[in-house]
């Protein structure tokens, strides 16, 4: 059964890197982990998520109250796509970037779309990888962590 | 596997005692480098944290850029390293970077999502060691103790070190190579001269620091700090030198090295503050940036007297950075004013050192007459005649040094120079091809402000594209440059731009735009002045750029040979700061260095009526920058804005305006100053 699920955990993996979800980012966190902190890269997805919901937050706030300060908004965004990208969000931090450049065209429909899309990718990444430490937990410490075996 | 990487455990206690152990590399090196971490992303900040862990590292972490200050502060010694986000809520990561290397003297690395060529540039210019793109990877961390040991290394005899031995080596290394920069910079550009000079330092340092690694470090705190900025306020940022700043702190303990490192940091602090644009003037940033590290002699001058100036909000930072530019670039230009080397020389007789513009310039004086003014390399120039005027060039060289001290002062020693016995003079004079009574005649204050010299390059200046026997700059223009200087410190000095048809430079003040817009028209009774703005103008306004700040007189080096005087001055007033080397009658864009500022203030006025004049003078007075616009030098004659009498700011402006009604057609008022607001100069 641990192997089993170490190996879904490892395929699952897999197929969010390739399907760009996310990048090597993850990976190197993942060789963070050790018998120290057996659960860093667990935590430090929450950490991402707990603290981006407040950046959203204000992004979303910024839009939809009075007449856009595009500078602001950027660089809220700028943040943002900071700590995603720590994490190896790709997807999310790719619409970052768009968004940023609709900032700079001072482009507000465009920064609106964008963000949707941008909160829309925060969500599913969520989705997959709370899955995905579920797996890892059930699969054991050792499978996951310390650079995963890969079979 | 070995259990114990990854842990961070190892690298507490041991690693703090291991490097405190000694002198002796810690055998554990690099585990246990003391890195201070400064993020406001929690989930970056812990990332890092870990994988700093991961490489041994012994990691503090905060949040806010304030709590890291007071951390590094309380604990003086207590980090090697300083990791920091650009943006940050609370302050930006820049300053931040800035602030610890002038207290602390610590390696700072910069990090960011943003990989922007920009952004990576500021990282460069501030002084941060080394700059990462985010997301950070832990290879990118495995390496970064090769910074403290760098610095330990290279920056150890020349920072903070105390080391007695040292500081003997050090002494003798610097002063040298100081000189040294001094005087190549103007050949070469500051750049290269303070990596020369850093590396002399560096050498020197080695020597002395090659067999420690870790050295005491001295921590400049606040207070040792402000002792600094005093002593070096009161001496004059000119004039401030570590022997002398170290003698004025007395502070038991300090070397002056410690002082000469700081001092340096310090002057790259200010041209930050001055918000020096990387591209002003047309000088390259090369100007700029090299002059980060370690102002060559030029940027020395140029840096410290403008960001003085600036910093106490005389210069704007664009007439600093025109100065600057100026100054460095003076030596290429080819401002065809040249100012009668021997006005220039006497002008700029004064010490040397501190014109770091000059240096810059000397490339221009060579043409005609190196005007060693500025560097210090006394030129051509008579002392005795520029002695006037090389006060005032000084003071407008140091414009934010001295200038600022001057205040009204110098406008009127210009003005006085410009009265109408040197216009006398310097009309002779220039017929003689050059304008060298300008200095006998300047003698005045005026040149304290530098702009002396930039009144004298007037005179030389003028004929630059001429030729023509213009010689005869009216002195009056010369001293009209001068009073430019003034400008620096006469905030409110009017210059009288548009009397001074052809010195419309002059009434610039410090802040000589690059473009000195030589537009100096040619008005019968000055001719010369006229000339070389005319010619600086002709030749392309943007040629002062090179004028590098400091005095482009150099630049003025007319061709013409009625210009040829004038070249000093030019430099000369770039010299002072600001002057605007606009002087450079077309060609010698050099005088445009000056005052760039000031003369492009001055040479619009020429055509312009002495009223425009005024106010552009006005502006530039208000600026302390003095803008001149080379760019209109239209023709010596009108523009030369001889100031033959005071230089009150109102009595420039009066003074302007009436020379240009006398001698002058109706000085236009048209300063194009670049970039400087000439607008609010009070008439």
């Amino acid at each position: 059964m641990d192997k089993n699920l170490s190996q879904r955990q490892l395929d699952m993996k897999r197929s969010l890197l390739d399907q760009g979800y996310l990048d090597e980012q993850f990976i190197q966190l993942e060789e963070l982990q050790d018998e120290d902190s057996p659960n860093f890269v667990e935590e430090m997805v929450t950490t991402f998520y707990n603290n981006s919901a407040r950046l959203l937050e204000n992004i979303e706030q910024a839009l939809v109250t009075g007449p856009i300060d595009f500078a602001k908004l950027d660089n809220y965004m700028h943040q943002f796509k900071g700590s995603s990208s720590s994490i190896g969000a790709t997807r999310v931090k790719n619409e970052c970037t768009r968004f940023r450049e609709h900032c700079t065209a001072a482009n507000a429909e465009g920064c609106i779309r964008t963000f949707l899309r941008v909160k829309q990718e925060h969500t599913i990444l969520r989705t997959k990888l709370e899955t995905y430490f579920q797996l890892a937990r059930q699969a054991g410490p050792s499978a996951s962590g310390g650079g995963a075996k890969v079979r | 596997m070995n259990p114990s990487i990854g842990k961070g455990s190892m690298s507490t206690a041991s690693s703090s005692a291991a490097w405190k152990a000694g002198d002796v590399v810690p055998d554990k090196f690099p585990a246990g480098l003391r890195v201070l971490v400064v993020d406001d992303d929690p989930t970056c900040l812990v990332i890092l944290e870990k994988m700093l862990r991961t490489c041994l590292y012994d990691v503090t972490k905060c949040n806010r850029a304030e709590i890291a200050l007071s951390l590094l502060r309380e604990n003086k010694n207590g980090y090697d390293i300083v990791i920091s986000d650009v943006h940050m809520p609370d302050m930006d990561g820049f300053k931040l970077l800035e602030l610890i290397g002038l207290e602390m003297d610590l390696p700072v690395i910069m990090m960011s999502a943003d990989d922007g060529k920009n952004v990576v540039m500021k990282g460069v210019t501030h002084g941060a060691c080394d700059y990462l793109i985010k997301p950070v990877r832990i290879e990118a961390l495995k390496n970064i103790w090769q910074h403290v040991v760098r610095k330990r290394k290279n920056g150890g005899g020349w920072k903070d070190v105390e080391q007695s031995g040292s500081v003997e080596d050090g002494d003798r290394q610097q002063k040298p190579s100081e000189d040294v920069d001094y005087s190549s910079s103007a050949n070469e550009g500051n750049w290269k001269n303070s990596k020369k000079r850093k590396d002399e330092e560096e050498d020197a340092d080695d020597r002395d620091d090659s067999s420690t690694l870790k050295k005491p470090r001295v921590v400049w705190s606040v207070e040792l700090h402000q002792q600094f900025v005093a002593a070096v306020n009161q001496l004059g940022i000119d004039k401030a030198v570590p022997k002398k700043i170290l003698e004025l702190m007395n502070v038991p303990g300090l070397t002056r090295e410690n002082v000469a490192s700081h001092l340096q940091k310090y002057r790259l602090y200010l041209r930050r503050l001055s918000g020096v644009p990387p591209h002003q003037s047309g000088l390259n940033n090369s100007f700029i940036s090299p002059q980060e590290a370690s102002f060559g002699p030029m940027s020395s001058l140029n840096g410290l007297d403008l960001q003085t100036l600036a910093v106490s909000g005389q210069l704007p930072a664009q007439s600093l950075a025109t100065l600057q530019a100026a100054g460095l670039g003076r030596s290429t230009t080819k401002s065809g004013i040249q100012m009668p080397l021997v006005d220039q020389r006497n002008l700029f007789s004064f010490e040397n050192p501190k014109l770091r513009f000059g240096e810059g310039q000397q490339q221009h004086l060579s043409n005609s007459k190196p005007m060693n003014l500025l560097h210090g390399i006394p030129t051509n120039m008579e002392p005795k005649q520029l002695a006037t005027l090389h006060q005032s060039a000084q003071s407008l060289g140091g414009l934010n040094m001295q200038v600022n001290a001057h205040g009204g002062q110098s406008s009127s020693l210009l003005m006085q120079m410009a009265q109408p016995q040197s216009r006398g003079q310097i009309l002779n004079e220039s017929t003689g091809s050059h304008v060298p009574r300008l200095p006998s005649s300047i003698g005045q204050p005026i040149m304290s402000n530098g702009i002396a010299g930039g009144v004298i390059g007037r005179n030389g200046i003028s004929d630059n594209g001429r030729g023509t026997g213009y010689n005869q700059v009216p002195p009056t223009t010369s001293m009209l440059s001068f009073p430019m200087n003034h400008t620096t410190e006469l905030p409110g000095n009017s210059f009288p731009l548009g009397s001074t048809p052809g010195i419309s430079s002059v009434t610039s003040k410090g802040a000589f735009h690059e473009e000195v817009s030589s537009e100096m028209k040619e008005s019968p009774g000055f001719l010369h002045s006229y000339d070389i703005f005319n010619d600086l103008h002709q030749h392309k306004s943007q040629d002062w750029e090179l004028q590098n700040v400091g005095l482009h007189f150099d630049a003025s080096q007319n061709p013409n040979p009625i210009q040829g005087s004038l070249e000093v001055s030019p430099s000369v007033l770039v010299h002072q700061g600001c002057y605007s080397s606009s002087q450079r009658s077309g060609q010698n864009r050099n005088a445009s260095a000056l005052g760039r500022a000031m003369f492009s203030v001055v040479e619009g006025t020429e055509q312009r009526n002495t009223q425009n004049v005024g106010q552009h003078l006005n502006n530039l007075l208000v600026d302390n920058s003095v803008r001149i616009k080379a760019e209109r030098i239209p023709d010596a004659s009108s523009q030369i804005t001889v100031f033959p009498e005071h230089f009150g700011q109102e009595d420039l402006m009066s003074a302007l305006l009436k020379q240009q009604q006398g001698g002058i057609g109706p000085a236009e008022t048209e300063f194009d100053f670049d970039g400087y607001s000439m607008d609010n100069i009070p008439v």
